[in-house]
């Protein structure tokens, strides 16, 4: 190791003296400048929420994802050739299969800690998405999107629909009966493209279903291709984290123009980097007492053969449901078919998640707003875009009933025909009763919260007043208290504006213009948000009146 | 680490004069930002003996994923493969995966805790206040990258000479083209391939389980009987393509029970043969309700009535099952009469 390079402006320090840490870091200084690096990161500052830890959920699983997914590429064999079972789970014995399957059964019987190691793979997956999808809505419920974040909201939402990807070509790996009836599902959802539907199927399987070479082309995808690029969005995401600055909740000596919290090093290298260890720890201990794709259970898969109770993983739940419940619609005309039974379910599929990656931007033009935003919302403080949120949430959950309407129906005796009814006029009621009750306890809260702030705080305890009067004693909030509860802002509606300008002459107002006032009327119209207390309300009150 | 290690300029008091974001309630505003709280100890902050506590509590943590580690690597080399314990109240599991998992969880869980409760109770947590900055560059830096660009793009003479430009442009635009015609051979083309599958006219019904040829006899009044042509054994080569095709239904009716005239007269003494693959997206249909002769798909719950020209009555699935004409032979085995008239599985624009 070289102890020449010591640091010029390190001035007083003898030559040759400075502890090996200090020389090393010099030494990396010179190459590749990480002083200038550090000194803005080093101690950066980071808030403190509950809700901000979902993030590192997802990076720390999907680390642990690719830590396993390694381990399991040394024994998995990626190939469709039909073999005979001889390896020692017994009652598999002397069938075909392919070798896809067998080497995944060698993995969970014969390779010591492999069952561990598969399990640990496919239970942090489904941690993965399942945190990206309550990372998501702790983002967009608290607008933490907007300006100048919208950038990596599409990364967290490519992120997301990327993992659906690598997890479900990850998950037909193996080549059991359940999983290849997700890709036999597959292909029959790419027949129904009008015109390139055939054409793609063939190409993307080598010929016919289920031909010899998805195996190994859904193993490329799966450990180079998509995770390549997620490891990309994912560096991304968090340097833009880092750039942005994190965003944090209004409260005392927190504003827009700072942040508060405590510092990377070495309050958040501990929290954070321990959170990874226990982020591990608890999926190795799922891994270790809840079985997860017992394969050898399915058996090999045989297009001719399946079984009952067939589900995707949790996050393609969606898309089951959708095509579960759409009516089988088909339309023949001139020679050709239009198999919109499978198609619109297909195109459904793009356009609810499309509207998720589109909101932020439709909000912005909506608001017209263009300052950056770092102090979150509450969910209450911005009914409308709470209660779409609440509305697209109560639609995906509806569509996850319709795609385990099986399960719904044997595990509480229900009709499966009921379920199937329920799910399709739920789809489109279930949302729009979901808006609504949630705006209305939206503005409730809000009205809580202006009570808060006028009246002060409900104590419970009760006074007697000497002419007989019970009342309740309302105890004044804090300036925090106040502070906090006031600190956010309410937009108005947007006006069209004169019509007629300074010398008569007609201005034309176009159909986009006319359309946002009407959008902003329905953000933040009148009844559509509770009108924060003014400073002349507050002092109404509380100017020597007492309580009310 | 206590809260005297940050550095006098960071402190919350400071850093809230330096924005003049902050003011004390007044008359004029009741809702003006008091700035950070005070900090409050904690009791570690104050009491050397908590702290003591704390850090006891830390090292336990730490030396328990030391000795889990151990436990591992016990679990490995003493536990064989294929040994099952009884754990309540999940069941029967594999003792080596419950050892190697659990011994490697509390050996990560434990770093984590004694880091995190580290953390929490011997690091210092002062809340301390950075300032943000527009992410937007300034005015003075926005002019000077916008004409070096403007200089930089004048000394390409990108806009001057269009000549070179324009064919730039075309030849990037086109050298993609050779990646997209090298993925023509990813597969053949569809052609005719999904209209036709291995039955033919004289092919005999083989049953999938037994493997030997079906008499009517063989098919009982309200079982489901799966069968694939004559010739087609799993060892083949194209089995899965050919099965995922040819895979057949058979049941028997009662000839007056078969109300669409054209099942009937392409049934034999009542034994109908109907694919297997659903018409929805190619699941193998095989749940069938002998009373009312309905099949379900067990995927995505297409019913069909197999009295009716299997015609759907519920469900996703857009057309009826292909029929396959079947007859007896000489020999009395049944056989096919031709391949299915229609495509099987799945709808498909060609499909017509």
């Amino acid at each position: 190791m070289s102890t020449t390079e010591n640091h010029e402006s390190a001035g007083a320090r003898e030559r040759g003296k400075a502890p090996a840490g200090e020389r090393i870091a010099d030494w990396a200084d010179g190459r590749l400048g990480i002083y200038s690096l550090a000194k803005s990161n080093m101690r950066k500052i980071f808030p403190d929420h509950w809700s901000f830890m979902l993030g590192e959920v997802c990076m720390y699983s999907f680390i642990i994802i690719i830590l396993t997914g390694v381990y399991l590429t040394l024994f998995f064999h990626p190939s469709m050739n039909e073999v005979e079972y001889h390896g020692s789970y017994v009652p598999l014995q002397g069938q075909l299969m392919s070798e896809a399957f067998s080497s995944t059964l060698h993995i969970s019987f014969d390779v010591r800690g492999g069952l561990l190691i598969r399990q640990i793979h496919h239970w942090a997956a489904l941690i993965f998405l399942a945190g990206m999808f309550v990372h998501m809505m702790r983002v967009f419920f608290t607008g933490a999107f907007r300006k100048p974040r919208e950038v990596n909201w599409l990364f967290g939402f490519l992120l997301f629909v990327l993992g659906m990807f690598t997890g479900f070509t990850g998950y037909s790996l193996p080549d059991d009966l359940l999983s290849g009836t997700g890709v036999r599902f597959t292909q029959g959802a790419i027949l129904s493209m009008p015109i390139v539907g055939t054409y793609i199927s063939m190409f993307l399987f080598g010929g016919e279903f289920p031909g010899h070479d998805f195996v190994a082309r859904f193993y490329s995808i799966h450990i180079l291709l998509l995770p390549g690029i997620m490891l990309g969005l994912m560096v991304g995401h968090l340097i833009l984290v880092f750039y942005h600055k994190h965003t944090q909740f209004a409260g005392p000596g927190k504003s827009n123009k700072n942040v508060v919290g405590m510092p990377l090093l070495p309050v958040y290298m501990a929290k954070a980097g321990g959170f990874f260890f226990l982020v591990f720890g608890v999926i190795a201990a799922i891994a270790a007492v809840a079985q997860i794709n017992p394969i050898w259970a399915m058996g090999p898969y045989r297009p001719d053969q399946v079984s009952t109770g067939a589900q995707p993983d949790w996050y393609m739940g969606f898309a089951e449901g959708l095509i579960r419940f759409m009516p089988g619609w088909e339309i023949n005309l001139w020679g050709h078919t239009l198999v919109l039974g499978v198609f619109i379910p297909l195109v459904l599929f793009g356009v609810v998640l499309a509207a998720l990656a589109l909101y932020p931007f439709i909000e912005a033009w909506i608001t017209g707003d263009k300052r950056e935003h770092h102090i979150l919302d509450r969910p209450r403080n911005a009914p409308t875009r709470t209660a779409l949120g609440v509305a697209w949430v109560t639609m995906y959950m509806i569509t996850l009933v319709g795609g385990g309407n099986d399960l719904w129906a044997t595990h509480f005796h229900l009709s499966i025909n009921s379920i199937t009814w329920f799910v399709r006029i739920f789809f489109f009621v279930g949302p729009v009763i979901a808006y609504i009750a949630t705006k209305r306890i939206c503005l409730g809260l809000q009205r809580r919260d202006k009570d808060k702030v006028l009246h002060g705080r409900e104590t419970g305890t009760i006074k007697r007043l000497p002419h007989g009067e019970f009342i309740e004693i309302h105890e004044p909030l804090s300036q925090e208290q106040l502070h906090t509860l006031t600190a956010h802002e309410q937009y108005a509606p947007a006006a069209i504006g004169a019509t007629v300008d300074e010398n008569g002459v007609e201005r034309k107002v176009t159909g986009k213009e006319k359309l946002r006032a009407k959008i902003t009327e329905a953000y933040f119209g009148e009844d559509q948000q509770i009108p924060k207390p003014t400073v002349e309300e507050y002092k109404e009150i509380t100017s020597g009146h007492g309580h009310h | 680490m206590s809260s005297q290690d940050i550095p006098e300029e960071n402190l919350p008091a400071e850093q809230d004069h330096a924005h003049g974001a902050v003011g004390v309630a007044d008359e004029k505003n009741p809702f003006a930002d008091p700035g950070l709280p005070p900090h409050e100890h904690r009791v570690q902050d104050i009491d050397e003996r908590a702290a003591k506590r704390s850090e006891r509590a830390v090292a336990f943590l730490f030396t328990l994923s030391m000795l889990a580690t151990v436990g591992f690597i016990a679990s490995y080399v003493a536990i064989p493969a294929d040994k099952s314990i009884f754990v309540f109240p999940i069941g029967h599991l594999s003792a080596l995966n419950f050892a190697l998992g659990l011994t490697l969880g509390t050996a990560l869980f434990t770093i984590g805790a004694g880091a995190v409760h580290w953390a929490r109770t011997l690091m210092s947590d002062v809340e301390v206040a950075d300032e943000r900055h527009p992410i937007a560059a300034s005015p003075e830096v926005r002019a000077k990258v916008h004409a070096d660009f403007r200089q930089g793009a004048k000394e390409s003479a990108m806009g001057r000479r269009k000549l070179i430009r324009n064919t730039l442009f075309g030849a990037v635009a086109l050298v993609p083209l050779s990646g997209v015609v090298l993925l023509r051979d990813l597969g053949p083309l569809p052609e005719d391939k999904l209209r036709h599958t291995l039955w033919a006219k004289g092919k005999l019904l083989v049953n999938m389980n037994t493997n030997e040829p079906l008499r009517p006899s063989d098919v009982a009044v309200g079982s489901l009987t799966f069968a694939k042509p004559e010739g087609l054994e799993e060892h083949d080569e194209d089995f899965q393509n050919e099965i995922a095709k040819a895979a057949l239904m058979i049941v028997r009716l009662q000839p007056d029970n078969i109300k669409d005239k054209r099942e009937l007269e392409w049934s034999h003494e009542g034994i109908v043969a109907y694919s297997k693959i659903c018409t929805h997206v190619g699941c193998p249909i095989s749940l069938y309700e002998q009373q009312t002769h309905h099949v379900l798909c067990p995927c995505h719950q297409s019913t069909f009535d197999l009295s009716d020209g299997a015609r759907v009555i519920f469900g996703p699935a857009g057309h009826a099952l292909p029929q396959l004409r079947i007859g007896v032979n000489d020999e009395g085995y049944l056989q096919a009469l031709g391949d299915f008239e229609e495509p099987v599985g799945p709808a498909f624009w060609e499909r017509g």
